[in-house]
């Protein structure tokens, strides 16, 4: 199956450019999408998850237009053709 | 010969240069925009000087990151240059330390940083290894994080031994004889006010340490209230602060050449984090603690800022030159083991950290 990531700017410098990815994972959750991506995009991987695989703190995943963190987390099934955003969190600070 | 101070802030890195034996400085940047530069290390080891930098960006997580063209670029290992082994379970959180080690060790660069683990590179600060033996200590799980997060924020490699010591917030100094295998503390004298015992067997909030220019054994402590030196690496420490006008303050820096000859830039407490009066000094000793002479020319009054823990440091020059940032983003050089002090940048975000380095 292929999911669309889709990525802010901010991260596009770490993919060529691409803030549109095709990304096929081996697993229909979406720690496997993002096993994926690293793979073949190690930095924008280690962006988006710590060593531990805990999607960072201040970034926001989005499966379908639902935020992760309010439904399985990396374990929210990804379906073939979902669109998966990638943002940033408004936390902010000085 | 050019003199390099880089300058790691809160939200970026800026380098000045001084082309005219540290009399003007220019400075460019900012290099590393938007990010937090809590860390930085000069590498003058290799044929062209390396600039290690601790990096944290506010959403994306922190690592290192180097450049081999004083800055114009800059590269980052794609897996992360640190990364806790999945058996820690554990995080990198931030980067506080980056230290080259001696030129007999070219590649060796050691990194102290949060959660509470030291670090060693092998390949020049690509890649670092965990030192376990520092991480199973069991004495590990009841550091504390200070306000500023559990570091080990001070890493000092003996240059002719196996000895490495190193400080932590909270924790206080641990000394491993053996190249970081096994560690003990070394904390005896160092007074805590915020346990019920003043004198514990570790646990203190060590801010940061030097080493005397006179021998390795000779050690320096600014405590989170204490002035402190050793003269038997750690394993006793006496109180050198009579005669400062306040005895709490983060960084302690060491002459290079110079035997006794220490330098502390005193705030007031832990609940006013201010020079004392509002009068920004840097304090300096001749006599390895035994006394102290006030420091302020060039330095401004009606100052409320503070300057941090790795925000202070010292070239190699046979006449000392000294650097310290603050807070409030200024940036202080002297050329005179800091009898006089000018200007180098201001209006810069808070300043993390200084190294200075001179260059071929």
């Amino acid at each position: 199956m292929t999911v669309q990531v889709l990525l802010p700017g901010v991260l596009a410098a770490l993919t060529g450019g691409a803030k549109h990815l095709d990304v096929e994972p081996r697993g229909e959750t979406l720690a496997d999408l993002l096993d994926a991506l690293e793979t073949e995009h190690p930095l924008l991987g280690r962006r988006i998850r710590d060593e531990t695989g805990k999607v960072r703190r201040f970034v926001n995943v989005y499966v379908d237009g639902d935020d992760v963190r309010f439904q399985g987390g990396l374990a929210t099934p990804v379906r073939d053709g979902a669109e998966v955003h990638v943002l940033p969190s408004v936390a902010g600070g000085c | 010969m050019t003199d390099l101070l880089a300058i790691g802030t809160r939200k970026g890195l800026w380098l000045a240069r001084s082309d005219d034996d540290r009399r003007s400085w220019t400075v460019d940047g900012p290099h590393l925009l938007a990010q937090e530069v809590a860390a930085v290390g000069v590498d003058t080891r290799r044929r062209a000087p390396r600039l290690l930098a601790g990096i944290q960006y506010g959403h994306w997580g922190p690592t290192v990151m180097w450049s081999d063209d004083l800055g114009a670029s800059w590269q980052e290992t794609d897996r992360g240059a640190i990364r806790f082994p999945e058996d820690t379970g554990a995080a990198l959180a931030r980067v506080w330390q980056l230290r080259p080690d001696t030129a007999e060790r070219p590649d060796v660069v050691w990194a102290g940083c949060e959660p509470h683990s030291l670090w060693r590179s092998t390949d020049g600060g690509c890649t670092f290894d965990l030192m376990r033996g520092l991480h199973d200590h069991p004495h590990r799980p009841t550091w504390e994080p200070g306000g500023g997060g559990g570091a080990v924020h001070t890493v000092l490699p003996d240059p002719a031994s196996d000895r490495v010591t190193v400080a932590m917030s909270t924790g206080g100094v641990y000394v491993s004889e053996d190249g970081g295998q096994q560690w003990e503390p070394r904390n005896r004298g160092i007074t805590v006010t915020f346990g019920p015992d003043p004198l514990p067997e570790y646990g203190q909030c060590v801010h940061k340490v030097a080493v005397d220019a006179g021998g390795p054994d000779r050690l320096y402590a600014q405590n989170h209230f204490g002035v402190f030196r050793s003269d038997d690496a750690g394993g006793t420490w006496t109180s050198i602060a009579d005669g400062l006008p306040a005895d709490f303050g983060f960084p302690i820096v060491s002459s290079p050449h110079a035997p006794g000859t220490v330098w502390v830039i005193p705030l007031v407490a832990d609940m006013q984090r201010v020079p004392p009066d509002g009068r920004l000094r840097v304090q300096r000793s001749r006599d390895a603690g035994g006394s102290w002479t006030e420091l302020g020319e060039g330095l401004p009054d009606g100052n409320w800022s503070a300057v941090m823990r790795d925000a202070f440091c010292a070239d190699d020059h046979e006449r000392t030159g000294l650097y310290f940032g603050t807070r409030d983003g200024c940036v202080y050089a002297s050329a005179d083991e800091g009898d006089t002090f000018t200007l180098v940048a201001d209006h810069l975000p808070d300043v993390l950290t200084v190294r200075a380095a001179r260059l071929p």
